[in-house]
Protein backbone atom coordinates (compact mmCIF):
# COMPACT_ATOMS: atom_id res chain seq x y z
CA UNK A 1 0.00 0.00 0.00
CA UNK A 2 0.90 3.54 -0.79
CA UNK A 3 1.25 6.34 2.12
CA UNK A 4 3.09 8.53 -0.12
CA UNK A 5 0.22 9.37 -2.76
CA UNK A 6 -2.28 11.43 -0.40
CA UNK A 7 -5.30 12.18 -2.33
CA UNK A 8 -7.21 15.09 -1.89
CA UNK A 9 -9.52 15.60 1.17
CA UNK A 10 -7.65 12.82 2.92
CA UNK A 11 -4.77 15.33 3.51
CA UNK A 12 -3.30 14.88 6.46
CA UNK A 13 -3.47 17.07 9.47
CA UNK A 14 -0.52 18.52 10.97
CA UNK A 15 1.22 16.75 13.55
CA UNK A 16 -0.65 13.14 12.26
CA UNK A 17 1.22 11.13 10.55
CA UNK A 18 -0.04 9.00 7.65
CA UNK A 19 2.16 6.30 9.38
CA UNK A 20 0.30 6.52 12.53
CA UNK A 21 0.20 2.69 13.61
CA UNK A 22 -3.12 3.92 15.85
CA UNK A 23 -4.91 4.99 13.20
CA UNK A 24 -3.94 2.57 10.23
CA UNK A 25 -2.59 3.69 6.76
CA UNK A 26 -5.87 3.80 4.70
CA UNK A 27 -8.09 5.78 7.81
CA UNK A 28 -11.83 5.48 6.79
CA UNK A 29 -11.52 2.77 5.03
CA UNK A 30 -9.97 0.35 7.17
CA UNK A 31 -12.99 1.40 9.80
CA UNK A 32 -15.50 0.44 6.92
CA UNK A 33 -14.37 -2.66 6.97
CA UNK A 34 -13.68 -3.32 10.40
CA UNK A 35 -17.68 -2.86 10.51
CA UNK A 36 -17.93 -5.27 7.96
CA UNK A 37 -16.35 -7.82 9.27
CA UNK A 38 -19.30 -9.42 11.11
CA UNK A 39 -21.55 -9.61 7.54
CA UNK A 40 -18.11 -11.27 6.27
CA UNK A 41 -16.90 -13.74 8.73
CA UNK A 42 -20.00 -15.98 8.54
CA UNK A 43 -19.82 -15.56 4.34
CA UNK A 44 -16.43 -16.15 4.66
CA UNK A 45 -16.79 -19.27 6.45
CA UNK A 46 -19.95 -21.05 4.16
CA UNK A 47 -17.15 -19.82 1.19
CA UNK A 48 -14.36 -21.80 2.85
CA UNK A 49 -16.57 -25.16 3.43
CA UNK A 50 -17.80 -24.78 -0.08
CA UNK A 51 -14.32 -24.80 -1.49
CA UNK A 52 -13.00 -27.27 0.97
CA UNK A 53 -15.53 -29.46 0.62
CA UNK A 54 -15.53 -29.49 -3.47
CA UNK A 55 -11.77 -29.68 -3.48
CA UNK A 56 -11.80 -32.38 -0.96
CA UNK A 57 -10.29 -31.48 2.08
CA UNK A 58 -13.69 -32.07 3.57
CA UNK A 59 -15.51 -35.45 3.31
CA UNK A 60 -18.43 -34.25 1.30
CA UNK A 61 -20.65 -37.20 2.60
CA UNK A 62 -20.60 -35.84 6.02
CA UNK A 63 -19.71 -31.97 4.90
CA UNK A 64 -21.72 -31.00 1.61
CA UNK A 65 -20.84 -28.09 -0.07
CA UNK A 66 -23.42 -25.91 0.96
CA UNK A 67 -24.68 -24.82 -2.63
CA UNK A 68 -25.42 -28.38 -2.53
CA UNK A 69 -27.60 -28.11 0.96
CA UNK A 70 -29.66 -24.93 -0.87
CA UNK A 71 -30.34 -26.71 -3.98
CA UNK A 72 -32.42 -29.66 -1.93
CA UNK A 73 -34.60 -26.98 0.10
CA UNK A 74 -36.47 -26.83 -3.33
CA UNK A 75 -37.50 -30.39 -3.39
CA UNK A 76 -37.68 -31.00 0.42
CA UNK A 77 -40.77 -28.21 0.45
CA UNK A 78 -42.12 -29.31 -2.63
CA UNK A 79 -42.61 -32.70 -1.31
CA UNK A 80 -44.19 -30.96 1.97
CA UNK A 81 -41.87 -32.51 4.07
CA UNK A 82 -40.51 -29.56 5.37
CA UNK A 83 -43.59 -27.56 5.89
CA UNK A 84 -45.78 -30.22 7.46
CA UNK A 85 -42.78 -31.22 10.14
CA UNK A 86 -41.89 -28.07 10.87
CA UNK A 87 -45.78 -27.00 11.54
CA UNK A 88 -45.64 -30.46 13.67
CA UNK A 89 -42.50 -28.89 15.40
CA UNK A 90 -44.00 -25.38 15.91
CA UNK A 91 -47.29 -26.62 17.13
CA UNK A 92 -46.33 -28.74 19.77
CA UNK A 93 -43.39 -26.20 21.49
CA UNK A 94 -46.46 -23.50 21.12
CA UNK A 95 -49.28 -25.92 22.67
CA UNK A 96 -46.12 -27.12 25.42
CA UNK A 97 -45.15 -23.40 25.96
CA UNK A 98 -48.60 -22.58 27.50
CA UNK A 99 -49.13 -25.56 29.13
CA UNK A 100 -46.22 -24.52 30.86
CA UNK A 101 -46.07 -21.38 30.97
CA UNK A 102 -49.56 -20.53 32.71
CA UNK A 103 -49.09 -22.41 36.13
CA UNK A 104 -45.18 -21.20 35.84
CA UNK A 105 -46.56 -17.37 35.93
CA UNK A 106 -49.11 -17.71 38.37
CA UNK A 107 -47.15 -20.44 40.77
CA UNK A 108 -44.29 -17.40 40.42
CA UNK A 109 -46.30 -14.22 41.35
CA UNK A 110 -47.90 -16.34 44.16
CA UNK A 111 -44.19 -17.46 45.57
CA UNK A 112 -43.17 -13.66 44.87
CA UNK A 113 -45.98 -12.53 47.02
CA UNK A 114 -46.16 -15.32 49.61
CA UNK A 115 -43.61 -15.76 51.81
CA UNK A 116 -44.82 -18.57 53.33
CA UNK A 117 -45.59 -20.17 49.52
CA UNK A 118 -42.20 -19.41 48.89
CA UNK A 119 -40.29 -21.76 51.71
CA UNK A 120 -42.63 -24.48 50.94
CA UNK A 121 -42.26 -24.34 47.08
CA UNK A 122 -38.97 -23.02 46.73
CA UNK A 123 -36.79 -25.80 47.92
CA UNK A 124 -39.05 -28.44 45.27
CA UNK A 125 -38.10 -26.68 42.14
CA UNK A 126 -34.08 -26.15 43.57
CA UNK A 127 -34.37 -29.83 43.41
CA UNK A 128 -36.28 -30.56 40.60
CA UNK A 129 -34.51 -27.73 38.34
CA UNK A 130 -31.70 -29.44 37.61
CA UNK A 131 -32.56 -32.52 36.41
CA UNK A 132 -32.27 -32.97 32.41
CA UNK A 133 -35.78 -32.52 31.21
CA UNK A 134 -34.76 -35.13 28.06
CA UNK A 135 -34.09 -37.76 31.01
CA UNK A 136 -37.80 -37.67 32.26
CA UNK A 137 -39.03 -37.77 28.64
CA UNK A 138 -38.83 -42.05 29.22
CA UNK A 139 -40.87 -41.09 31.97
CA UNK A 140 -43.59 -39.32 29.87
CA UNK A 141 -43.32 -41.90 27.52
CA UNK A 142 -44.63 -44.11 29.99
CA UNK A 143 -47.08 -41.89 31.49
CA UNK A 144 -48.46 -40.43 28.30
CA UNK A 145 -47.88 -42.74 25.22
CA UNK A 146 -45.92 -42.08 21.90
CA UNK A 147 -48.41 -39.82 20.84
CA UNK A 148 -48.45 -35.60 21.02
CA UNK A 149 -48.87 -35.71 24.82
CA UNK A 150 -45.59 -37.11 25.92
CA UNK A 151 -44.31 -34.19 23.95
CA UNK A 152 -46.43 -31.42 24.36
CA UNK A 153 -45.53 -32.42 28.06
CA UNK A 154 -41.93 -32.62 28.17
CA UNK A 155 -41.68 -28.71 26.40
CA UNK A 156 -44.51 -27.62 29.39
CA UNK A 157 -41.72 -28.55 32.08
CA UNK A 158 -38.84 -27.34 30.33
CA UNK A 159 -40.87 -23.78 29.82
CA UNK A 160 -42.10 -24.50 33.60
CA UNK A 161 -38.90 -23.48 35.36
CA UNK A 162 -37.24 -20.54 33.89
CA UNK A 163 -40.71 -18.70 34.06
CA UNK A 164 -41.44 -19.74 37.52
CA UNK A 165 -37.91 -18.71 38.85
CA UNK A 166 -37.73 -15.64 36.60
CA UNK A 167 -41.45 -14.91 37.86
CA UNK A 168 -40.78 -15.28 41.56
CA UNK A 169 -37.34 -13.29 41.35
CA UNK A 170 -39.12 -10.66 39.40
CA UNK A 171 -41.79 -10.11 41.81
CA UNK A 172 -38.95 -10.14 44.84
CA UNK A 173 -36.91 -7.61 42.70
CA UNK A 174 -39.89 -4.83 42.79
CA UNK A 175 -38.71 -2.00 45.50
CA UNK A 176 -40.83 -3.07 48.65
CA UNK A 177 -42.07 1.11 48.48
CA UNK A 178 -44.49 -0.04 45.46
CA UNK A 179 -45.99 -2.85 47.97
CA UNK A 180 -46.88 -0.35 50.25
CA UNK A 181 -48.31 2.25 47.84
CA UNK A 182 -50.78 -1.12 46.91
CA UNK A 183 -51.55 -1.72 50.61
CA UNK A 184 -52.02 2.40 51.54
CA UNK A 185 -54.62 2.37 48.59
CA UNK A 186 -56.77 -0.55 50.00
CA UNK A 187 -55.25 -2.68 47.06
CA UNK A 188 -56.75 -6.11 47.38
CA UNK A 189 -54.81 -9.01 46.74
CA UNK A 190 -56.17 -9.74 43.48
CA UNK A 191 -55.66 -5.75 42.64
CA UNK A 192 -52.15 -6.27 44.42
CA UNK A 193 -51.48 -9.40 41.27
CA UNK A 194 -52.59 -6.75 38.30
CA UNK A 195 -50.92 -3.62 39.51
CA UNK A 196 -47.95 -4.45 41.02
CA UNK A 197 -46.84 -7.92 41.02
CA UNK A 198 -47.26 -8.61 37.29
CA UNK A 199 -46.18 -5.41 36.02
CA UNK A 200 -43.32 -4.93 38.16
CA UNK A 201 -41.33 -8.74 37.70
CA UNK A 202 -42.45 -8.14 33.42
CA UNK A 203 -38.91 -7.63 32.64
CA UNK A 204 -37.86 -10.36 34.23
CA UNK A 205 -40.50 -12.38 32.89
CA UNK A 206 -39.79 -11.44 29.47
CA UNK A 207 -35.97 -12.69 30.25
CA UNK A 208 -37.67 -16.05 31.76
CA UNK A 209 -39.59 -16.33 28.13
CA UNK A 210 -36.82 -15.94 25.85
CA UNK A 211 -34.47 -18.72 28.05
CA UNK A 212 -37.90 -20.97 27.53
CA UNK A 213 -38.34 -20.40 24.09
CA UNK A 214 -34.79 -21.87 23.36
CA UNK A 215 -35.35 -25.03 25.94
CA UNK A 216 -38.64 -25.80 24.37
CA UNK A 217 -36.81 -26.22 20.84
CA UNK A 218 -34.06 -27.69 22.42
CA UNK A 219 -36.28 -30.50 23.93
CA UNK A 220 -38.65 -30.81 20.95
CA UNK A 221 -36.03 -31.88 18.47
CA UNK A 222 -34.56 -34.23 21.53
CA UNK A 223 -38.52 -35.68 21.93
CA UNK A 224 -39.16 -36.10 18.43
CA UNK A 225 -35.74 -38.11 17.65
CA UNK A 226 -36.04 -40.47 20.36
CA UNK A 227 -39.66 -41.20 20.42
CA UNK A 228 -41.72 -39.81 17.15
CA UNK A 229 -42.55 -39.71 13.56
CA UNK A 230 -43.03 -36.56 13.01
CA UNK A 231 -41.29 -33.00 13.54
CA UNK A 232 -38.34 -31.65 12.72
CA UNK A 233 -36.34 -33.88 15.33
CA UNK A 234 -37.57 -36.87 13.49
CA UNK A 235 -36.43 -35.35 10.58
CA UNK A 236 -33.08 -35.22 11.25
CA UNK A 237 -33.05 -38.43 13.09
CA UNK A 238 -34.33 -39.85 9.64
CA UNK A 239 -32.15 -38.10 7.66
CA UNK A 240 -29.67 -40.01 9.32
CA UNK A 241 -30.81 -43.53 8.66
CA UNK A 242 -31.47 -42.69 5.46
CA UNK A 243 -27.93 -40.76 5.10
CA UNK A 244 -29.53 -37.69 2.84
CA UNK A 245 -27.12 -35.76 5.09
CA UNK A 246 -28.31 -32.66 3.12
CA UNK A 247 -31.66 -32.78 4.63
CA UNK A 248 -30.24 -32.84 8.06
CA UNK A 249 -28.49 -29.46 7.49
CA UNK A 250 -31.68 -28.39 6.18
CA UNK A 251 -33.61 -29.21 9.16
CA UNK A 252 -31.00 -27.79 11.72
CA UNK A 253 -30.80 -24.64 9.83
CA UNK A 254 -34.89 -24.26 10.18
CA UNK A 255 -34.52 -24.83 13.93
CA UNK A 256 -32.02 -21.94 13.59
CA UNK A 257 -34.30 -19.58 12.11
CA UNK A 258 -37.49 -20.54 14.15
CA UNK A 259 -35.25 -19.81 17.39
CA UNK A 260 -34.22 -16.69 15.78
CA UNK A 261 -37.64 -15.74 14.75
CA UNK A 262 -39.30 -16.68 18.01
CA UNK A 263 -36.90 -14.51 19.58
CA UNK A 264 -38.12 -11.52 17.17
CA UNK A 265 -41.15 -12.19 18.16
CA UNK A 266 -40.73 -12.11 22.03
CA UNK A 267 -38.61 -8.81 21.53
CA UNK A 268 -41.52 -7.05 20.26
CA UNK A 269 -44.24 -8.57 22.46
CA UNK A 270 -41.60 -7.27 25.40
CA UNK A 271 -41.74 -3.57 23.75
CA UNK A 272 -45.71 -3.62 23.81
CA UNK A 273 -45.88 -5.19 27.17
CA UNK A 274 -42.97 -2.81 29.08
CA UNK A 275 -43.11 0.66 27.64
CA UNK A 276 -41.83 2.23 30.70
CA UNK A 277 -38.52 0.31 30.72
CA UNK A 278 -35.85 2.58 29.78
CA UNK A 279 -33.76 1.16 26.77
CA UNK B 1 -58.68 12.21 77.79
CA UNK B 2 -59.87 15.59 77.16
CA UNK B 3 -62.29 16.90 75.36
CA UNK B 4 -59.78 18.07 72.81
CA UNK B 5 -58.33 14.63 72.53
CA UNK B 6 -61.67 13.32 71.96
CA UNK B 7 -62.68 15.30 69.04
CA UNK B 8 -59.31 14.95 67.40
CA UNK B 9 -59.14 13.85 63.99
CA UNK B 10 -55.70 12.28 64.27
CA UNK B 11 -55.82 10.41 68.02
CA UNK B 12 -52.03 9.14 68.83
CA UNK B 13 -52.33 8.26 72.89
CA UNK B 14 -48.77 6.98 74.37
CA UNK B 15 -47.54 5.16 71.49
CA UNK B 16 -44.24 2.86 71.87
CA UNK B 17 -42.72 1.37 69.73
CA UNK B 18 -39.57 -1.07 69.95
CA UNK B 19 -37.92 -3.06 66.90
CA UNK B 20 -35.71 -5.84 67.86
CA UNK B 21 -32.77 -6.15 65.86
CA UNK B 22 -29.73 -8.87 66.06
CA UNK B 23 -27.84 -6.00 68.43
CA UNK B 24 -30.89 -5.88 70.69
CA UNK B 25 -34.05 -3.90 71.32
CA UNK B 26 -34.38 -0.20 69.87
CA UNK B 27 -36.83 2.19 71.43
CA UNK B 28 -37.86 3.37 68.56
CA UNK B 29 -40.71 5.60 70.32
CA UNK B 30 -41.20 6.41 74.02
CA UNK B 31 -44.85 7.54 75.15
CA UNK B 32 -45.60 9.68 72.47
CA UNK B 33 -49.34 11.06 72.50
CA UNK B 34 -50.47 13.86 70.09
CA UNK B 35 -54.15 14.48 69.01
CA UNK B 36 -54.58 16.99 65.58
CA UNK B 37 -57.78 18.67 65.48
CA UNK B 38 -60.11 18.24 62.10
CA UNK B 39 -58.77 20.31 59.01
CA UNK B 40 -55.51 21.18 60.85
CA UNK B 41 -51.82 21.24 58.86
CA UNK B 42 -49.37 20.04 61.91
CA UNK B 43 -45.84 19.05 61.20
CA UNK B 44 -43.36 16.89 63.08
CA UNK B 45 -39.70 18.17 62.89
CA UNK B 46 -37.27 15.63 64.58
CA UNK B 47 -33.66 14.80 64.72
CA UNK B 48 -33.20 11.34 62.04
CA UNK B 49 -34.21 8.43 63.58
CA UNK B 50 -36.50 10.24 66.41
CA UNK B 51 -39.18 7.45 64.80
CA UNK B 52 -41.41 10.09 63.03
CA UNK B 53 -41.71 8.07 60.34
CA UNK B 54 -42.38 4.93 62.21
CA UNK B 55 -45.61 7.25 63.94
CA UNK B 56 -46.80 7.83 60.20
CA UNK B 57 -46.64 4.32 59.02
CA UNK B 58 -48.05 3.16 62.04
CA UNK B 59 -51.21 5.77 61.07
CA UNK B 60 -50.91 4.66 57.32
CA UNK B 61 -51.97 0.97 58.89
CA UNK B 62 -48.07 -0.21 57.68
CA UNK B 63 -47.26 -1.17 61.30
CA UNK B 64 -48.37 -1.76 64.36
CA UNK B 65 -47.53 -0.08 67.70
CA UNK B 66 -45.81 -1.78 70.60
CA UNK B 67 -47.96 0.27 73.27
CA UNK B 68 -50.79 2.42 72.79
CA UNK B 69 -52.68 3.33 70.13
CA UNK B 70 -52.80 5.39 66.66
CA UNK B 71 -55.73 6.09 65.46
CA UNK B 72 -57.81 8.70 62.68
CA UNK B 73 -61.29 9.01 64.12
CA UNK B 74 -64.63 9.56 62.72
CA UNK B 75 -64.51 8.49 58.61
CA UNK B 76 -66.70 9.74 56.17
CA UNK B 77 -68.65 7.31 54.92
CA UNK B 78 -67.43 5.66 51.64
CA UNK B 79 -64.23 7.58 51.38
CA UNK B 80 -60.67 6.61 52.85
CA UNK B 81 -59.64 7.36 55.43
CA UNK B 82 -55.77 8.39 54.71
CA UNK B 83 -53.71 8.13 51.98
CA UNK B 84 -49.98 8.75 52.40
CA UNK B 85 -47.12 10.53 50.48
CA UNK B 86 -43.85 8.59 50.62
CA UNK B 87 -40.80 9.87 50.61
CA UNK B 88 -38.36 9.30 47.52
CA UNK B 89 -39.79 7.70 44.58
CA UNK B 90 -42.92 5.68 44.65
CA UNK B 91 -45.20 6.12 41.72
CA UNK B 92 -45.39 3.40 40.08
CA UNK B 93 -42.60 3.00 37.05
CA UNK B 94 -45.34 1.05 34.80
CA UNK B 95 -48.14 3.08 34.83
CA UNK B 96 -48.15 6.66 32.68
CA UNK B 97 -49.11 9.79 34.98
CA UNK B 98 -53.07 10.01 34.62
CA UNK B 99 -53.07 6.00 36.11
CA UNK B 100 -50.69 6.24 39.22
CA UNK B 101 -53.02 9.84 39.91
CA UNK B 102 -55.90 7.38 39.86
CA UNK B 103 -54.61 4.44 41.46
CA UNK B 104 -56.47 4.78 44.79
CA UNK B 105 -59.65 5.53 43.03
CA UNK B 106 -59.67 2.76 40.77
CA UNK B 107 -58.80 0.47 43.61
CA UNK B 108 -61.70 1.18 45.78
CA UNK B 109 -63.99 0.87 42.47
CA UNK B 110 -64.99 5.06 41.76
CA UNK B 111 -66.77 5.43 38.81
CA UNK B 112 -64.65 6.11 35.51
CA UNK B 113 -66.57 9.49 35.23
CA UNK B 114 -65.86 10.66 38.59
CA UNK B 115 -62.18 9.27 38.10
CA UNK B 116 -61.71 11.70 35.00
CA UNK B 117 -62.84 15.11 36.40
CA UNK B 118 -60.95 14.30 39.68
CA UNK B 119 -57.80 13.35 38.45
CA UNK B 120 -57.89 15.56 35.19
CA UNK B 121 -58.54 18.40 38.52
CA UNK B 122 -55.75 17.89 40.50
CA UNK B 123 -53.11 16.69 37.81
CA UNK B 124 -54.10 20.52 36.43
CA UNK B 125 -53.22 21.87 39.79
CA UNK B 126 -49.86 19.51 40.15
CA UNK B 127 -49.27 21.16 36.50
CA UNK B 128 -48.73 17.65 34.90
CA UNK B 129 -51.90 17.78 32.36
CA UNK B 130 -49.46 17.88 29.33
CA UNK B 131 -47.77 14.63 31.32
CA UNK B 132 -50.91 12.38 31.76
CA UNK B 133 -49.62 10.25 28.89
CA UNK B 134 -46.02 10.05 30.03
CA UNK B 135 -44.67 7.39 32.26
CA UNK B 136 -42.56 8.40 35.30
CA UNK B 137 -38.77 7.73 33.92
CA UNK B 138 -39.69 10.30 31.19
CA UNK B 139 -40.19 12.92 34.37
CA UNK B 140 -37.84 15.20 36.54
CA UNK B 141 -37.78 13.89 40.19
CA UNK B 142 -39.80 16.90 41.21
CA UNK B 143 -42.42 15.86 38.84
CA UNK B 144 -42.84 12.59 39.85
CA UNK B 145 -42.87 13.65 43.37
CA UNK B 146 -45.93 15.92 42.05
CA UNK B 147 -47.83 12.68 40.73
CA UNK B 148 -47.48 11.26 44.28
CA UNK B 149 -48.92 14.43 45.73
CA UNK B 150 -51.66 14.24 43.04
CA UNK B 151 -52.35 10.63 43.99
CA UNK B 152 -52.69 11.03 47.31
CA UNK B 153 -54.91 14.29 46.95
CA UNK B 154 -57.20 12.72 44.22
CA UNK B 155 -57.71 9.44 46.49
CA UNK B 156 -60.09 12.05 48.67
CA UNK B 157 -58.90 10.99 51.99
CA UNK B 158 -59.84 12.16 55.38
CA UNK B 159 -56.22 12.97 56.34
CA UNK B 160 -52.95 13.05 54.27
CA UNK B 161 -50.06 12.07 55.98
CA UNK B 162 -46.77 13.28 53.89
CA UNK B 163 -43.56 11.59 54.57
CA UNK B 164 -40.59 13.65 54.10
CA UNK B 165 -42.56 14.03 50.06
CA UNK B 166 -40.07 16.98 49.24
CA UNK B 167 -36.71 15.72 51.32
CA UNK B 168 -34.84 14.77 47.88
CA UNK B 169 -35.90 17.42 45.88
CA UNK B 170 -33.56 20.31 45.36
CA UNK B 171 -34.49 24.00 46.91
CA UNK B 172 -36.18 25.39 43.95
CA UNK B 173 -38.27 22.46 43.00
CA UNK B 174 -39.00 21.92 46.89
CA UNK B 175 -39.60 26.14 47.00
CA UNK B 176 -42.32 25.01 43.73
CA UNK B 177 -43.96 22.17 45.06
CA UNK B 178 -44.34 23.65 48.48
CA UNK B 179 -46.32 26.99 46.98
CA UNK B 180 -48.47 24.03 45.01
CA UNK B 181 -48.94 22.18 48.14
CA UNK B 182 -49.87 25.41 49.81
CA UNK B 183 -52.39 26.24 47.48
CA UNK B 184 -54.15 22.94 46.92
CA UNK B 185 -54.33 22.49 51.18
CA UNK B 186 -56.18 26.22 51.45
CA UNK B 187 -58.61 24.93 48.94
CA UNK B 188 -58.87 21.51 50.69
CA UNK B 189 -58.55 22.39 54.15
CA UNK B 190 -57.76 18.31 55.00
CA UNK B 191 -56.22 16.98 57.57
CA UNK B 192 -52.60 16.81 57.46
CA UNK B 193 -49.61 15.37 59.21
CA UNK B 194 -46.14 16.35 57.11
CA UNK B 195 -43.20 15.29 58.51
CA UNK B 196 -39.52 16.70 57.82
CA UNK B 197 -36.68 17.87 58.75
CA UNK B 198 -36.75 21.33 57.43
CA UNK B 199 -37.80 23.97 59.90
CA UNK B 200 -38.36 26.30 57.31
CA UNK B 201 -41.14 24.14 55.57
CA UNK B 202 -42.82 22.80 58.68
CA UNK B 203 -43.13 26.86 59.92
CA UNK B 204 -44.20 27.95 55.97
CA UNK B 205 -46.62 24.87 55.71
CA UNK B 206 -48.06 24.19 58.89
CA UNK B 207 -50.47 25.32 61.56
CA UNK B 208 -48.76 23.89 64.16
CA UNK B 209 -45.19 22.29 64.53
CA UNK B 210 -44.46 19.42 66.86
CA UNK B 211 -40.71 18.92 67.89
CA UNK B 212 -39.67 15.49 68.77
CA UNK B 213 -36.38 14.44 70.91
CA UNK B 214 -33.41 12.11 69.35
CA UNK B 215 -34.44 8.46 70.04
CA UNK B 216 -36.59 7.35 71.47
CA UNK B 217 -38.65 9.65 70.41
CA UNK B 218 -40.95 11.56 72.51
CA UNK B 219 -42.84 15.02 72.01
CA UNK B 220 -40.22 17.80 72.77
CA UNK B 221 -42.44 21.08 72.09
CA UNK B 222 -45.59 21.88 70.12
CA UNK B 223 -45.65 25.02 69.06
CA UNK B 224 -48.46 26.63 67.12
CA UNK B 225 -48.05 28.76 64.24
CA UNK B 226 -50.46 31.49 63.75
CA UNK B 227 -49.11 33.13 60.62
CA UNK B 228 -51.73 34.03 58.77
CA UNK B 229 -53.28 32.38 55.36
CA UNK B 230 -53.75 32.35 52.07
CA UNK B 231 -49.95 31.86 52.91
CA UNK B 232 -46.72 32.70 50.63
CA UNK B 233 -43.55 31.41 50.82
CA UNK B 234 -41.29 34.37 49.82
CA UNK B 235 -43.59 37.04 51.70
CA UNK B 236 -43.42 34.79 54.38
CA UNK B 237 -39.78 35.32 55.02
CA UNK B 238 -40.40 38.98 55.15
CA UNK B 239 -42.37 38.46 58.57
CA UNK B 240 -40.44 39.07 61.62
CA UNK B 241 -42.82 36.77 63.11
CA UNK B 242 -41.76 33.46 60.99
CA UNK B 243 -38.00 34.21 62.02
CA UNK B 244 -38.99 34.02 65.08
CA UNK B 245 -40.45 30.94 64.98
CA UNK B 246 -38.27 29.20 62.89
CA UNK B 247 -35.54 30.05 65.73
CA UNK B 248 -37.92 28.97 68.63
CA UNK B 249 -38.23 25.52 66.64
CA UNK B 250 -34.50 25.64 65.99
CA UNK B 251 -33.84 25.83 69.45
CA UNK B 252 -36.00 23.14 70.69
CA UNK B 253 -34.11 20.57 67.86
CA UNK B 254 -30.71 21.60 68.17
CA UNK B 255 -29.71 19.27 71.42
CA UNK B 256 -31.84 16.95 69.40
CA UNK B 257 -29.78 16.73 65.98
CA UNK B 258 -26.17 17.22 68.13
CA UNK B 259 -27.27 14.51 70.44
CA UNK B 260 -28.16 12.22 67.22
CA UNK B 261 -24.62 13.50 65.55
CA UNK B 262 -23.22 12.27 68.77
CA UNK B 263 -22.35 15.41 69.53
CA UNK B 264 -22.77 16.91 73.45
CA UNK B 265 -25.09 20.21 73.54
CA UNK B 266 -23.51 22.88 74.24
CA UNK B 267 -23.64 24.17 78.03
CA UNK B 268 -23.78 27.64 77.66
CA UNK B 269 -26.89 28.30 76.51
Amino acid sequence: MSTETVKPGTAPKPGWSPRDPLRGATGGKESRFVRMLPILSPIGLLVLWEIASRVGVLDDRFFPAPTAIVAQIGPLIESGELLSNTWISVQRVLIGFVIGAVPGLLLGLAMGLYRYLRLIVEPLVAATYPVPKSAIFPLFLLLFGLGEASKVAVVAVGVFFPIVINTAAGVLAIAPVYRDVGRNFRASGFQTFRTVALPGALPLIMTGVKLAIGMALMLIVAAEMLGGDSGLGYLIWNSWQTFSVETMYIALIVISVLGVVFNLIVNEVERLLVPWQRS
Amino acid sequence: MSAVANEAKIRVQGVGKKFTTRSGETIALDDVSLHIAEGQFCSIVGPSGCGKTTLLRMLADLERPTTGSAAIGDPRPGKPIQSLVFQGDSVFPWMTVWDNAAYGLRMRGAPESEIREVVGHYLGKTSLSKFAKAYPHELSGGMRQRVSVARAFANDPDVLLMDEPFSALDEQNKAILQDELLRIWEETRKTVLFITHSVDEAVTLSDRVVVMTARPGRVKVDIDIPLPRPRNRLQLRANPEYGELVYRIWSALQDEVLQTAGLQPEENR
